[in-house]
């Protein structure tokens, strides 16, 4: 019998108080690809880590086709012909691919003959597995599907039998996601091993032979995917049923509350990030956004939230012209009734080093309630935050405890707490969910629906497709800094969004550009 | 995925204690090898530093200067800048108090004096507003910009000391006298109103108003609109874009603070001490700000302390250097380096095993 390809038994790992594994246990089949899912904080990071030599196990295991193997270093999981590319990819920019491949592998001195080496490699890989990749291209001339051949060629120049990637979707479109697990697939059946580690269920569904679900630092099962459901894995993951669709009536549209015309925003280079973009968001709605990330999203919020000034075109809120990123910052618009959830709460809608209840003030400091004068009142402040996690379920509900300290789903309600509570007229809201536990995506979605049915405008961007089919009531989709369509949920398919995202209309131009 | 973080007290109060233990080890261990016992000179330091009133004047003295430059290091940290100089800032304080006190003598002193500490804390801020702005608004590295400008404030002193400002007929590079109004009372003066006497030592009034200056600095940091404002940008310069702070605003705003505050350092040494201008007063006290201002870590209460102990190693070296003629007045110099070494530099070097201490010990709290 071949033994598995890796067998690790027993893993236990603590980060100080935090228990990440207890006594873990994974066994995976050569040949075969592996899911492994589970929660923010469920421990599959630590785990690969483990595995891959970054973190020492405190106790536990590892063997590597059936040889116990004692894994310290990324250098030692290399040698044991294991590979990983990472979520974010770790290439040199102005690199070639086969500079890129070669890092670590140059061959002495001069790098002719390692180069000559790795070229080779490269290209007798590319045909085996049909990936197809320029071996001179520069690397930052390449759309990210293709880094993604880059990183996992690279771990296969290096002779790795064994793959894992970690969350490898999250910035692909539909089509590059198809690509990829075709060859993933392809990898498996040349005897490979691949172990994906995400939170989407249906990629889990679509790619995977076998999954292992993770729930607080403990392995809560291992599946044959063709005998289970997304239902069942939701379950396993978060240890009870949760809806995984959002319940809403139908919205009641009244006047426009948002309308943008023709707006366009260049970066500093001066490229044309957004192009003539034009919508209209009316009260009790919710408009949808879809898109790959990069494709002009976020300019588009950080235009109309005034962080970002708009090189052309018009922004209106109730009919009252807007100078966005000019006379009207941030601070004007939000007395205005614009809040704005920001797409990366750690870059932007927090400061982490402050107290939560410092981080829940963001952007609300000069309020009178927050102090008098020139001067803020702790106890008001704090106060302040404590109703805001009362009414948020932010746990620990601690307005002193630092706000790194909590998790990425309290974090966001902190963030939705401080711009839903002060009844906004128009919510922008940005990947209302990134990096949050199914628990609290439901919570939220609740909160966004609940707020539309109040009566207030909502414009939401996300990047999980699902996200914005199940909140919104119009969704547009946007490729390139262009609305490319505008879809009714309902009456959409994901073949049809994904060629949107894509940037493949259908429909022609209103007008030349 | 973190670990559960050691308690304020743990990082504050014993990580620095361990650190100038460290500190004094080392310079215990060189005072070793050039042959004198260094139990005997460490206790000569402290009984020359604080085993007298003569010598507890003294520190304060010096402590009262490190806490103004310190706490104007602090307030420039807070909003993520590194205002490297203080010494250039309070030169220029020096002039600015120098020339309200020379120009306008005939005023009764409770205006000149007001308007004298007015004058070095604008004098000081005037002189950070050019690199502030090219920071803010240009992206010009403040670090750079301070210490050019700590150049040309030296140079400018002495062109002024010994052109336009000398007294006449003076052959020294210094101002003539202030008049009486325009210096603050020493400390054995003041005592003496109240029928206390004390020995004559350079300690003045500005120690209380370095003392004012922390609480005011606290106040301002974390109890104001503003001080929360300096606070995000510092931490987060994008959270405050989003949140409609503009950092190149604060960024000036604190800086402009900043340097009032290393000007109000000549309110030591020139209104309190020498009571006219005279040229290189400053004596690196700039500098040792930074090293105050990294071991008190950014809080008032911290710059107090941690300019009481360079207090301490400056009077205290002091008499060393004096009783000891073996080690000499550079041999001080290496003792304040290994403090800054340790204490300011390699700051956080113990933090982590003293704190996984603390974990084995305190026992394993309920994991999350």
């Amino acid at each position: 019998m071949i033994p598995p390809a890796i067998q690790m038994t027993g893993i236990d790992k603590r980060f100080g108080a935090v228990h990440a594994n207890r006594a873990v246990d994974l066994t995976v089949t050569k040949g075969t690809v592996h899911g492994l899912i589970g929660e923010n904080g469920a421990g599959k990071s630590t785990l690969m880590s483990i595995l891959y030599g970054f973190y020492a196990a405190d106790a536990g295991s590892i063997a590597i086709n059936g040889k116990p193997s004692l894994i310290r270093t990324p250098a030692d999981a290399i040698h044991s012909g294991i590979g990983m590319v990472h979520q974010h990819f770790m290439l040199v920019e102005t690199f070639t691919v086969v500079e890129n491949v070669m890092l670590g592998a140059e061959g002495g001195v001069f790098t002719a003959r390692g180069a000559a080496a790795v070229r080779s490699k490269l290209l007798e890989l590319s045909q085996a597995y049909s990936m197809d990749v320029n071996p001179d291209a520069v690397v930052s001339d390449l759309a990210v599907g293709e880094l993604q051949r880059v990183e996992i060629l690279k771990a296969l120049v290096k002779g790795a039998d064994i793959l894992i990637l970690d969350e490898p979707t999250a910035v692909l479109t539909p089509t590059e996601v198809d690509n990829l697990f075709v060859l993933l697939r392809r990898l498996a059946g040349e005897g490979k091993t691949v172990i994906i580690v995400t939170h989407k269920l249906k990629e889990i569904m679509a790619v995977t032979d076998r999954v292992s679900v993770m729930r607080r630092g403990e392995m809560v099962g291992t599946v044959e995917t063709a005998g289970t459901s997304p239902a069942d894995l939701a379950e396993l993951m978060v240890g009870r049923r949760v809806v995984l669709t959002v319940e809403k009536g139908a919205a009641r549209p009244g006047d426009v509350m948002l309308a943008v015309e023709d707006l366009c925003v260049r970066d500093a280079r001066g490229t044309l990030r957004l192009d003539h973009v034009s919508l209209t968001v009316k009260a009790g709605e919710i408009v949808g956004i879809a898109g790959v990330s990069g494709n002009g999203q976020s300019e588009l919020l950080e235009a109309i939230a005034g962080i970002r000034k708009p090189s052309s075109g018009r922004v209106s809120l109730k009919g009252e012209a807007l100078d966005c990123g000019g006379k009207d910052d941030p601070r004007t618009l939000r007395a205005k009734g614009l809040r704005h959830v920001p797409e990366d709460r750690h870059r932007m809608g927090l400061v982490k080093p402050f107290a939560a209840a410092e981080s829940a003030m963001l952007g609300c400091s000069d309020e009178e309630r927050f102090g008098r004068g020139l001067f803020l009142d702790r106890d008001l402040v704090m106060a302040d935050c404590a109703a805001k996690m009362a009414a948020f379920d932010v746990r620990p509900a601690d307005p002193g405890l630092r706000t790194a300290l909590f998790s990425g789903g309290n974090q966001q309600k902190l963030v939705l707490a401080r711009e839903i509570e002060r009844d906004p007229q128009l919510l922008l809201i940005g990947q209302p969910t990134r990096g949050v536990d199914i628990g609290a995506i439901e919570f939220i979605h609740k909160r966004i629906i609940a707020l539309r049915d109040a009566g207030k405008a909502i414009l939401l961007v996300s990047t999980e497709l699902d996200e914005v089919l199940a909140l919104s009531d119009r969704v547009l989709v946007m490729c390139g800094g262009k609305i490319t369509g505008e879809r009714l949920p309902d009456q959409t398919s994901e073949q049809d969004m994904g060629l949107l995202m894509a940037g493949v209309t259908s429909e022609q131009p209103k007008e030349a550009a | 995925m973190s670990a559960r973080p050691a308690p304020l007290w743990l990082i504050a109060g014993v990580v620095p204690l361990v650190n100038v233990a460290v500190a004094f080890l080392a310079a215990g261990l060189v005072i070793a090898l050039i042959g004198e016992n260094p139990l005997e000179a460490l206790q000569i330091m402290l009984r020359g530093a604080l085993g007298s009133q003569y010598g507890l004047g003294y520190t304060l003295y010096y402590t009262t200067s490190f806490i103004f430059t310190g706490l104007a290091v602090a307030v420039a940290f807070h909003a993520g800048h590194f205002n490297i100089g203080g010494e250039g800032q309070a030169l220029m304080g020096g002039l600015g108090a120098a020339l309200v006190a020379l120009s306008l003598p005939f005023l009764p002193w409770p205006i000149l004096l007001p308007l004298c500490v007015l004058g070095a804390a604008l004098a000081g801020a005037a002189w950070v507003l050019i690199p502030a702005y090219l920071q803010a608004y240009r992206g010009s590295h403040i670090v750079i910009t301070t210490i050019m400008f700590n150049f040309l404030a030296a140079t400018l002193l002495v062109y002024l000391l010994v052109g336009p400002m000398k007294m006449a007929g003076s052959m020294a590079p210094e101002t003539a006298r202030f008049v009486p109004g325009a210096t603050l009372p020493l400390m054995n003066q003041m005592a003496a109103w109240f029928g206390l006497t004390l020995t004559r030592t350079p300690l003045n009034l500005s120690f209380v108003f370095a003392i004012l200056a922390a609480i005011m600095v606290w106040v301002l940091i974390w109890r104001t609109r503003l001080g929360y404002a300096i606070r995000t940008v510092g931490a987060n310069p994008d959270a405050a874009v989003y949140a409609g702070i503009s950092p190149a605003r604060i960024t000036v705003i604190a800086l402009l603070i900043s340097g009032g505050l290393a000007g109000l350092m000549a309110t030591n040494e020139i209104l309190g001490v020498q009571g006219r201008l005279i040229n290189e007063f400053t004596a690196g006290a700039g500098f040792v700000g930074i090293a105050v201002a990294l071991m008190g870590r950014g809080h008032p209460f911290g710059i107090v302390l941690a300019a009481l102990l360079f207090g301490v190693l400056y009077q205290g070296g002091a008499e060393l250097a004096f009783d000891k003629p073996k080690i000499t007045r550079e041999m001080i110099i290496v003792i304040q380096g290994f403090v800054i070494l340790f204490a300011g530099a390699l700051e956080m070097m113990f933090a982590d095993r003293i704190a996984s201490l603390y974990q084995r010990f305190a026992g394993q709290p309920v994991s999350a």
